[in-house]
C-alpha cells in the first residue's frame, strides 16, 4: 500500500477505560497517538451494538475498535464481554461480505494505562493501513 | 431534626473549620458540607491536594494516586459550601464548643485569586528556577508556580524567597506577560476571622529527616533517595517523567534495595513507634520497579513485614512470589558509596548470623511518619494535648476527640496510618462535629437558584459553537480561529467564536449573554475534556435558563493538541472533524428532566455489636430515626468479651454502658433476634421487611448501615477441644479478667500467632492478635510476675504506638521465637505434660517448650450468614467473605450501591477503637443522604418502549443492577429510574430495539460518526 494512505478510525471507549480513571490522553504528549483515530465515548462498551460498529464502516470509516475494561474489571460486570462477542459477531459479517474481519476489533485494557492505549491505536493503524481503504469507503 | 432548620435556636454556628487539605481534610469537609455545614477549609501549602498529590499509585491495588485524588479535589472546588482558604494558617481559636471565633493568617501570593486563570503564562516567562518541593527537590520549578498541574485552586503564587523582583528590585515579567493582569506585588498578609462551631485538625504528617541517620548516607550519597523522593521518580509527573533513573548519572539502575524502619521503631531517633505503611509502600514501590522494568532486581531489608490491612498480605504474598521482589529479614547497618561509579554497598546481618555485603545501584530509605513542626506549634497555639511523640493525644475509644471539646482530629497527625484508615477517621471526625452541631445544620447553607428553564421543545436546532484556546495549550497546535470559522458554516449554528480561556469567569458570562442575544438553544464547546469541565459548562446553562443537557463537548485538547503537538495542520483538521461531530450530536440532544424525590430521614442499622450500636447512636445524635436490626437475643457482640486494652479502656463496661444508652434513647428501635426478609427501592428511599421472633414488620429508611460483625475462629488444630489446657486468646482474656487466681498455678504459658490467619483458605491478617497477645502476655506477667511467657510468631504486626507495648513486653522478659509458616510449631501431650516442639531459627535446632498453658491467637472470621445478608441487599463481598467495600482506598465506607454503607469487622478485622471510628464515619457518610429533603435522578437513563417489548428478558439478565422488571399489569418490562445506572448494556442488548437509553441514543452515536464521512449526515 503506498505510504499517502491515512486510514480514518474510529475507536469506541469506555467512559472508565479513558475518562474517569485515566487522565484523558494528558500522557500521550509526546507518544505519537494517531492523529487518524477518532475516539468516541461511550457510557460503557457494554454500550456499543453491532449496529454501530456496521454503520461506522458503512458510513465510510477504514477500521473501528472498541477499548473497554478488562474482562473481570468491566464496572458493569460483564459489560466488555458483550463487546468482545459483538465485535466478532461483526467480523463474522465482514467475512461473509467478502470484507477482510480485521477492520473491527475488540480490546481489553486496564484502567489509565496510556502507553497500552497508544499501542492499539498504532496497531489499528498499521493493520489497516496495510489493509488499506474500505471498500465502502465514498459510496 | 430537618424542621428545626432556624438560626435563633443559640448562639451556635452552622460552620466548621478543617485545619489541612489533604486527603484527610478533603474528605472531611466534603462529608461536612454534603451533610449541611459551611466548610472552611485552610491550607497552609498554596494548593490543596497533600502528600496524596505526589505518590505515583497506591497499595494493595496499583490504583494511580492523582487519578483518584484529582475528581476529589475537583468536587471540593465546586461545591458551594466549601470555601478553600490555602497558603493561610490557623493563628487562633477562641470561644466554646458550637460558637468558636478562629482566626486565620492568609499570606499574601502575589497574585489577584479573583483574576488568575491559571494559564501558567506567567510561569513560562519567569527566568528564576527553583528547586520543586513538590518533586522533592529533584527537579526545578519557577519562582511563580503552581504547586502541581491538577492543583486546586489553580491559582498560581509567587515564592518571594527566590522572585528576582523582590530580591533585586527588578524583572516583573510575570506581571508583563500576564493577559488578566493578575499579578499585585504589592499583595499583603491578611488576617481574617470565621465563625465556627467545631474544628477538625487534619494537618497531616512528615517524613523522618532520614539525615539523622547518618550511616546511611542520605544526603551525602546522591543515589540514596528516600521512599517519597522515589515516589516522584516512579511518577510521570515527576522530574524524570517516570523513568526510573539513578539522580549520579541518569542511568537505569539495574538493583535496587528498600530499608525498611528508617525513623521507626528506633528509640535513638525518638520514634519508638511504627509507622505502619512503609512495608507497604515499599513493596508496591518494588513491584511498581519491575513493572516498569523485568530486568530490575529489587530487594527489601526488613524486620517484620506489617501486611495488617485488607488486601495487603495477599499483596505482599504476590510481590513474593511472581512479583519477584527479594525480602530479607535483617538490619543493614550500613550503606557506603563506591565513589567512582556510585553504587552502593550495604552491609547486612545475613540469615545464619553472618556479615554480608551487597552492592545496589539505588536505595531507598523507607523514611517513617512524623508530626511536622508546624502541626506541633498548632496544636500548643490551640492548647491541644499531645502524645509523646507529638502526635495528637486523643482518649481510649475515641480517636477523633482532642484534649480540647469541640476540636477534633483526623489523619497522620493522630498516629501514623494509611489511606483508608485517614478516609474512615476523616469521615468519623466530620460526623462527630455534626452530632455537636446537628441542631444548627442547613442554617448556614447555601442552596443555588436557577432560572426557570427555557422551552426548547419543537424548536430548531441553533447551536453556539465555543472554541477554546486554552492559552497556548490549544491555540498552540490547532488553528483556533480557522476552527471556529468552518464551525459557522455547519447546518443550525448561528454563532460561534473563540476563546482565550473559556472556562474564565468572564468567558463564562459572555457564553451567557451569547445564549440569549442568539436564542442558543444548544451549546457546543470545543476545549480540554469533559472530564474536568463538563459540569462547569453545564453549570452556565444551567445559569442561562438551558437544560443541562444541551450541552456537547468537542474534546480539542486532551484528545487533539495535546497528543499532536508536532502536527499542526493535521491537528486543525482533526479539530475541525471533532466540532462537526459534536454538532451532529447536539442537534439531536432533548432536554431531560432530573427527577426529584423525597428522602426519607430515617436509618436502618444492622448488627447490634459495637459498630452497629455506635452507629445507631450517632444517627440518633444528628437526629435521625434509627431501626436497628440484631439477629441474636443480646446485643454486645464481641466486645462484651473484650475486657480491657493498653491504652487503658475498658470496652466491655463501655458496651455495658453504649447498650443502656441506645435503649433508653427515644428515636432508637431496637428489634433483637429479628432478620432482614427483603429489601426494594433506592438511595433515600428503601424498604425492607423485618422478622422479628417471627413477626414480619416493614421498615423505611433513606439509608442502611452494615454491621454485623464477624466471629473468631474455633480452633481444630494444636489440641483446642481436645486438652483444657489449650485455650483461645478470648478465653485467656476471661481468665485473666476474672482475677488471679484462676490462673494461679500457671507458670508457663505459650502462645501461638496466626492460628487460622494467613494461611491456605484464609490468606489474610486478622489484625488484632498481635496486639492481643502482647495485651495478654504483659497483664499475665503483671499477676504472676515469676511465670515465663513465649509467643511464637510469624510477624509482629504492633502497628502504630502499639509497637511501644511490643516493647514493653520484650522488656519485661516475654520471650518471642520466630517460626516460618513451612514449619509450624508442633503440639503434643507426653505423660500428663503440653509439650510445643519449634524449630528456633537463632539456634538452629529444635526446641521443646512445656505448657500449663497453650493460648492459640485465633483468626477472626465473617458470619457464615453473611453471604445471606449480603444476597439479601444485592451487596459485593470479597474473596475471604467479608463485605466489599466501594473502592479500597478512597471510599471505605460506602459500597457501590448508593445508600448503604459499612463499619467494623464486616469490612475486615479490626480493634474496638477502629470499629467505633468506622462506625461514625458510616453515619458521616449516611448523614450527606439522610440530610438532605430531596434527592435527583439523572436523566440519561433507559426507558423501555412497552408497545415493541416482547418479554424476551434480554435486559433482565444483562442488566449489571437487576433494574429491569416485569410489570405484570403492562405485560411489558419497566425500568425503574431511580436505580438506573444508564450503562446502556440493556439498550444495545435488547432484539428488538425496544429500549432507549437517553442522552446516548442511537440516533446520537450514529449522527456523529456519520458526520465525520459526511457533511450532510450533520443535519440529518
Amino acid at each position: 500500500m503506498s505510504d499517502t494512505f491515512k486510514p480514518e478510525i474510529i475507536a469506541f471507549c469506555c467512559h472508565y477505560t479513558i475518562y474517569n480513571f485515566a487522565r484523558d490522553l494528558q500522557g500521550l504528549t509526546k507518544s505519537g497517538f494517531p492523529e487518524n483515530v477518532k475516539i468516541e465515548k461511550v457510557s460503557c462498551s457494554g454500550r456499543v451494538a453491532r449496529v454501530h460498529l456496521l454503520r461506522t464502516l458503512e458510513e465510510g470509516a477504514d477500521g473501528v475498535y472498541v477499548v473497554g475494561c478488562e474482562e473481570e474489571k468491566c464496572h458493569n460486570g460483564a459489560g466488555s464481554r458483550r463487546a468482545k462477542k459483538r465485535s466478532e459477531y461483526v467480523k463474522d459479517v465482514l467475512l461473509q461480505l467478502g470484507m477482510e474481519p480485521e477492520r473491527t476489533e475488540m480490546f481489553f485494557m486496564p484502567r489509565g494505562d496510556e502507553a497500552k492505549f497508544i499501542d492499539i491505536a498504532r496497531e489499528m493503524v498499521e493493520k489497516i493501513k496495510a489493509l488499506g481503504p474500505s471498500p465502502l469507503r465514498g459510496k | 431534626m430537618v424542621e428545626q432548620k432556624k438560626a435563633d435556636i443559640n448562639s451556635k454556628s452552622g460552620a466548621i473549620v478543617v485545619v489541612g487539605g489533604g486527603i484527610s481534610g478533603i474528605q472531611s469537609a466534603l462529608d461536612a458540607a454534603n451533610s449541611g455545614f459551611k466548610v472552611y477549609l485552610v491550607e497552609e501549602r498554596p494548593s490543596i491536594g497533600g502528600v496524596m498529590a505526589q505518590l505515583d499509585k497506591t497499595f494493595p491495588t496499583n490504583d494511580c494516586s492523582t487519578c483518584m485524588l484529582s475528581p476529589k479535589l475537583i468536587e471540593v472546588s465546586k461545591n458551594p459550601n466549601i470555601e478553600i482558604i490555602s497558603y493561610a494558617e490557623i493563628q487562633d481559636v477562641v470561644g466554646s464548643p458550637g460558637d468558636f471565633r478562629v482566626t486565620v493568617r492568609k499570606k499574601a501570593r502575589y497574585v489577584d485569586a479573583q483574576k488568575c486563570i491559571g494559564c501558567g503564562i506567567c510561569a513560562s516567562k519567569c527566568p528564576k528556577k527553583v528547586a520543586d518541593e513538590f518533586n522533592q527537590r529533584l527537579g526545578k520549578r519557577k519562582a511563580i508556580y503552581l504547586t502541581f498541574a491538577q492543583a486546586i485552586p489553580p491559582i498560581y503564587t509567587i515564592d518571594r524567597e527566590n522572585c528576582l523582583y523582590f530580591k533585586k528590585g527588578r524583572c516583573r515579567a510575570c506581571e508583563k506577560f500576564c493577559p488578566n493582569k493578575a499579578i499585585d506585588f504589592e499583595q499583603q498578609d491578611e488576617t481574617i476571622e470565621v465563625e465556627a462551631g467545631a474544628v477538625i485538625l487534619a494537618p497531616g504528617f512528615e517524613t523522618f529527616d532520614a539525615r539523622l541517620k547518618g550511616e546511611y548516607g542520605y544526603g551525602r550519597h546522591a543515589n540514596v533517595l528516600t521512599s517519597l523522593d522515589y515516589e516522584r521518580i516512579l511518577s510521570a509527573g515527576g522530574p524524570f517523567s517516570g523513568h526510573i533513573q539513578r539522580p549520579s548519572d541518569g542511568r537505569k539502575p539495574r538493583k535496587i534495595a528498600w530499608i525498611q524502619c528508617v525513623g521507626s521503631r528506633d528509640a535513638t531517633v525518638g520514634c519508638e513507634y511504627c509507622s505502619s505503611v512503609c512495608c507497604m509502600y515499599a513493596t508496591k514501590q518494588a513491584l511498581i520497579s519491575r513493572d516498569h522494568d523485568r530486568e530490575i532486581e529489587t530487594a527489601i531489608f526488613y524486620i517484620d513485614i506489617r501486611a495488617q490491612g485488607k488486601g495487603f498480605d495477599r499483596y505482599y504474598e504476590r510481590a513474593r512470589s511472581e512479583g519477584g521482589v527479594r525480602y530479607i529479614r535483617s538490619m543493614v547497618s550500613r550503606v557506603v558509596e563506591n565513589p567512582q561509579d556510585k553504587t552502593l554497598e550495604i552491609t547486612y546481618v545475613g540469615d545464619p548470623g553472618q556479615i554480608r555485603v551487597e552492592s545496589f545501584d539505588l536505595v531507598v530509605l523507607s523514611v517513617g511518619l512524623r508530626p511536622s513542626l508546624a502541626a506541633k506549634n498548632l496544636a500548643k497555639r490551640l492548647d491541644i494535648e499531645l502524645n509523646e511523640f507529638g502526635f495528637c493525644q486523643t482518649r481510649p475509644l475515641d480517636v477523633v476527640s482532642t484534649s480540647r471539646e469541640g476540636i477534633f482530629v483526623s489523619g497522620a497527625f493522630q498516629g501514623p496510618k494509611d489511606i483508608p484508615n485517614t478516609v474512615i477517621q476523616a469521615s468519623s471526625a466530620a460526623g462527630a462535629a455534626g452530632a455537636l452541631l446537628a441542631d444548627v445544620r442547613g442554617t448556614m447553607i447555601k442552596e443555588k437558584v436557577y432560572p426557570k428553564e427555557r422551552q426548547v421543545a419543537g424548536q430548531q436546532p441553533r447551536i453556539g459553537v465555543f472554541v477554546c484556546h486554552c492559552g497556548s495549550n490549544i491555540a498552540g497546535v490547532i488553528d483556533v480561529k480557522a476552527v471556529a470559522e468552518s464551525a459557522r458554516s455547519l447546518p443550525y449554528v448561528v454563532f460561534a467564536t473563540d476563546y482565550l480561556f473559556s472556562c474564565s469567569t468572564d468567558s463564562q458570562n459572555e457564553i451567557k449573554k451569547a445564549i440569549e442575544d442568539h436564542e442558543l438553544n444548544r451549546i457546543v464547546v470545543a476545549s480540554c475534556s469533559p472530564r474536568t469541565h463538563e459540569a462547569l459548562f453545564q453549570e452556565t446553562l444551567r445559569e442561562a435558563g438551558l437544560n443541562r443537557y444541551l450541552f456537547e463537548m468537542a474534546n480539542i485538547r486532551d484528545q487533539n493538541s495535546w497528543v499532536h503537538v508536532a502536527n499542526g495542520q493535521d491537528a486543525t483538521e482533526k479539530a475541525k472533524d471533532l466540532v462537526r461531530m459534536s454538532v451532529a450530536r447536539a442537534t439531536r440532544l432533548k432536554p431531560l428532566l432530573d427527577m426529584s424525590f423525597e428522602v426519607i430521614p430515617k436509618a436502618l442499622v444492622v448488627g447490634g455489636g459495637v459498630a452497629g450500636l455506635t452507629a445507631a447512636l450517632a444517627l440518633a445524635e444528628n437526629g435521625y430515626q434509627t431501626c436497628l436490626v440484631e439477629k441474636s437475643e443480646e446485643l454486645g457482640g464481641n466486645t462484651r468479651f473484650i475486657h480491657y486494652t493498653e491504652d487503658g479502656a475498658r470496652p466491655a463496661e463501655y458496651m455495658r454502658e453504649l447498650i443502656q444508652k441506645v435503649k433508653g434513647d427515644p428515636l432508637i428501635t431496637v428489634y433483637t433476634r429479628a432478620n432482614i426478609l427483603d429489601y426494594s427501592g433506592h438511595v433515600g428511599n428503601f424498604s425492607s421487611t423485618i422478622s422479628v421472633d417471627g413477626e414480619k414488620r416493614s421498615v423505611s429508611y433513606g439509608a442502611a448501615i452494615i454491621a454485623m460483625g464477624g466471629e473468631v475462629y474455633k480452633p481444630q488444630e494444636y489440641l483446642y477441644g481436645q486438652d483444657d489446657r489449650v485455650l483461645t486468646q478470648r478465653e485467656f482474656e476471661q481468665r485473666l479478667a476474672a482475677g488471679r487466681n484462676e490462673l494461679e498455678n500457671v507458670k508457663n504459658v505459650v502462645m501461638i500467632q496466626c492460628v487460622g490467619s494467613r494461611e491456605e483458605g484464609h490468606p489474610y491478617c486478622s489484625r488484632i492478635c498481635c496486639t492481643d497477645a502482647i495485651k495478654n502476655s504483659r497483664k499475665f506477667k503483671e499477676l504472676n510476675p515469676a511465670a515465663n511467657v513465649y509467643i511464637l510468631f510469624r510477624d509482629m504486626r504492633t502497628f502504630g504506638f502499639r509497637e511501644v507495648y511490643y516493647k514493653r513486653a520484650r522488656e519485661e522478659g516475654i520471650r518471642f521465637i520466630r517460626y516460618e509458616p513451612e514449619r509450624k510449631p508442633h503440639v503434643v501431650e507426653e505423660n500428663g505434660k503440653l509439650k510445643i516442639n519449634i524449630y528456633d531459627q537463632n539456634l538452629g535446632t529444635e526446641i521443646g517448650l512445656e505448657a500449663d498453658c497453650l493460648v492459640l491467637s485465633t483468626a477472626i472470621r465473617p458470619y457464615p450468614d453473611s453471604r445471606k445478608l449480603a444476597d439479601i441487599f444485592k451487596l459485593p463481598l470479597d474473596q475471604d467473605g467479608f463485605f466489599m467495600e466501594a473502592h479500597l482506598k478512597l471510599r471505605p465506607l460506602d459500597f457501590a450501591n448508593a445508600g448503604f454503607f459499612l463499619c467494623g469487622i464486616v469490612h475486615g478485622p479490626k480493634f474496638v477503637d477502629e470499629s467505633i471510628a468506622q462506625a461514625k464515619g458510616a453515619v458521616s457518610r449516611a448523614c450527606t443522604i439522610l440530610s438532605r429533603r430531596q434527592m435527583f435522578i439523572g436523566g440519561a437513563l433507559a426507558h423501555v418502549d412497552e408497545a415493541r417489548c416482547i418479554l424476551c428478558l434480554t435486559c433482565v439478565r444483562t442488566c449489571p443492577y437487576e433494574v429491569p422488571k416485569m410489570a405484570e399489569e403492562k405485560w411489558a418490562i419497566v425500568i425503574d429510574a431511580a436505580a438506573c445506572q444508564g450503562c446502556g448494556n440493556c439498550a444495545s442488548a435488547c432484539p428488538r430495539g425496544a429500549i432507549t437509553v437517553d442522552h446516548n441514543t442511537d440516533e446520537q452515536y450514529i449522527a456523529q460518526i456519520s458526520a465525520l464521512y459526511k457533511l450532510s449526515a450533520v443535519a440529518g
